[in-house]
């Protein structure tokens, strides 16, 4: 039994490390499909082919691919992913503080999220076809259906520019992050509602919970300690990947609420060719998510003895 | 064990007896819709707002008088009025004009590249399913590796190689969109594998593609199809992100994001050029959401005890 745990735990690090390792492989052979040779770009239409090739073997761009690859991957391994074409510092001085910034534009999404959707959909599951229960999944629904572009500018219109109760954009204290995560994180709020209502209405039809009840247990000791307890496990795993949405969706919320996070690094990345960078935000990135994933996987196991069976 | 799944069984057997059709479980439309309308009244309001999105879409040039791109300096940024119901832009072009030609742009986005994800994802997840061993686990760890990657970020990769346009993103959305239904489709066959009537099929030595095609697909079509439903939302919010950021589809054609787009440079002294293209989009994937989720409880059996 320890075994094939050990086993199970090791095969998903295993396939961690291939997804991380395909996605780099992915984006460095994307990236270097773009037409026309990048330092030829930089360099405007000025520069003579002589310093163009200098210039490319220095940075090794004359190399095969594979190789290129290679380099890339050992640099990386050491914290060394090159240096930024349009910034002139190494990529790993830009992303390391912009991550601090997603991560904590993340983190604050992901308390929005948890707490008004594991409440919303508790609620609603309890008055299940009731107006409340239609109440808070429209609300729920609304924030699935809703582009992050207009939450964002609809949250700046009335809270920063009518009512002046909070800033417009920008991180100048904690206060800046509120609208922000309030428009990244009401989208994960609804699915997360979503989910808690079916599976506690799922978990509410089961004979365990019929034991409780005869046991003696009351409505709300039977909810809390039985029905969310075992509701959540399908939840866990929906919150840890939605880290990677929080992740993604960032670089819409990061880029209206001008908040130098990994999102707005790359739209910049992309903006101004930056190879080099892009590569960086995307390998961070990805990196993040596949250890979410690893992370509610390995969490799902550890609370659901059922799961580690058949691994 | 699930009462959903005897009831499968139950049915194709049955089926496999007159060596007929095993899909005993998929409805007629018409008695799809006959439950619809029952239990789910706003799933069919959204269905009739869905085909008068799509109508407004095919006759914008016969509902409006005005052209989408036609410039007109001394009405610029008209507050709406009877003259233009949401007003008009900065170079004073009406909006309710662009959000019917850009409506074309985002429900053909929104639509087509997700019913290409849907039938690619579909074949390779029945296969990765059916196949099992070295192909699954080929399949899957690809499939892995594109889930892996975060959405906007993956596009915006693809986009920038690509360059921008329809056609591109198009494709971006296929490579993005097929690995989360070849999941469920994966997951859905090998629970169907496992079913007596696969098991009878491939005793008396009915063929690898024969079973899947006439056995398999038949019983993931309405989960399929739920899917379908509910990954058109989701394809329209991508496209009008990407196209909000600039990196979606191209001036001069119009789409919602786009508008979007061009319309916060003026947000706080002109709202209707970003919100009325908002609500557009709020509206149409709201309908699919409460279409998608309506088509859910009635099709797919395994929520229907709820």
């Amino acid at each position: 039994m320890r075994g094939s745990v050990a086993q199970g735990v090791l095969r998903r690090l295993l396939y961690a490390l291939i997804a991380i390792v395909g996605v780099a492989a992915l984006v460095f052979v994307l990236l270097r499909m773009v037409p026309g040779n990048p330092v030829a770009t930089l360099l405007g239409e000025h520069a003579d082919n002589e310093t163009v090739e200098r210039i490319s073997s220095s940075l090794g761009l004359d190399q095969p691919l594979p190789v290129q690859f290679a380099n890339y991957l050992l640099g990386a391994l050491r914290g060394d992913f090159g240096e930024s074409y349009t910034l002139g510092k190494p990529v790993s001085e830009l992303i390391g503080p912009a991550f601090v910034n997603t991560l904590w534009l993340a983190l604050a999404a992901a308390l929005v999220a948890w707490v008004v959707g594991i409440a919303c959909g508790l609620f609603a599951a309890i008055r299940k076809g009731t107006i409340v229960d239609r109440l808070f999944m429209g609300f729920s629904l609304l924030g699935v259906s809703l582009p992050v572009f207009m939450v964002s500018m609809l949250l700046q219109y009335v809270f920063a520019r009518y009512l002046h109760w909070l800033p417009v954009a920008g991180i100048s204290d904690w206060t800046g992050y509120i609208l922000p995560a309030i428009a990244l994180g009401w989208g994960s709020a609804g699915s997360i509602a979503r989910l808690v209502r079916s599976s506690i209405i799922e978990v509410l039809q089961q004979d365990y919970i019929d034991t409780a009840r005869a046991k003696g247990r009351t409505n709300s000791q039977v909810l809390v300690l039985h029905a969310l307890r075992n509701a959540m496990l399908p939840v866990i795993t929906l919150m840890a990947m939605q880290f990677s949405g929080l992740l993604s969706g960032a670089v819409i919320t990061e880029t209206v609420f001008s908040i130098n996070g990994i999102g707005r690094l790359s739209v910049q990345a992309i903006a101004g060719r930056d190879i080099p960078l892009l590569q960086g935000t995307t390998l961070l990135c990805t990196f993040v998510i596949v250890m979410g994933n690893l992370a509610a996987d390995l969490l799902y196991n550890v609370c659901d003895p059922r799961v580690r069976k058949g691994a | 064990m699930n009462p959903s799944e005897n009831m499968n069984v139950v049915s194709v057997a049955e089926g496999e007896l007159g060596l007929s059709s095993p899909a005993a479980t998929f409805e007629e439309p018409a008695s799809v819709l006959r439950r619809l309308a029952k239990d789910h009244k706003i799933s069919i309001v959204s269905a009739i707002i869905i085909v008068l999105f799509v109508l407004g879409a095919i006759f914008a040039p016969v509902l409006t008088p005005y052209e989408y791109d036609s410039i007109n300096l001394s009405d610029r940024l008209a507050a709406p009025s009877l003259a233009h119901l949401f007003g008009t832009d900065e170079g004073g072009r009406d909006i309710l004009t662009r959000m019917l030609y850009g409506s074309r742009v985002s429900l053909v986005i929104g639509i087509v590249p997700t019913l290409l994800s849907v039938v690619v994802g579909t074949f390779i997840g029945m296969v990765a399913g059916y196949h099992g061993g070295k192909v699954d686990t080929v399949i899957m760890r690809v499939a892995d590796i594109v889930m892996s990657f975060p959405t906007m970020l993956l596009a915006m990769v693809v986009m920038y190689t690509l360059g921008g346009g329809t056609a591109n993103v198009f494709l971006t959305m296929v490579l993005v969109g097929w690995a989360a239904i070849a999941r469920v489709v994966r997951a859905e066959t090998l629970k169907l594998k496992e079913s007596e009537y696969v098991e009878a099929a491939r005793i008396i030595g009915v063929r690898q593609a024969r079973v899947i095609l006439r056995h398999i697909l038949p019983n993931c079509l309405p989960t399929v199809i739920v899917l379908f439903t509910l990954e058109i939302p989701s394809s329209i919010l991508t496209e009008s992100s990407l196209s909000f950021l600039g990196m979606g589809v191209q001036p001069p054609s119009a789409s919602w994001g786009l508008m979007v787009s061009a319309g916060r440079e003026f947000l706080y002294h002109a709202p209707w050029l970003c919100f009325a293209p908002c609500l557009a989009i709020m509206a149409i994937v709201l309908a699919f959401n409460y279409l998608g989720d309506g088509l859910r409880d009635v099709l797919d059996p395994h929520l229907q005890s709820q």
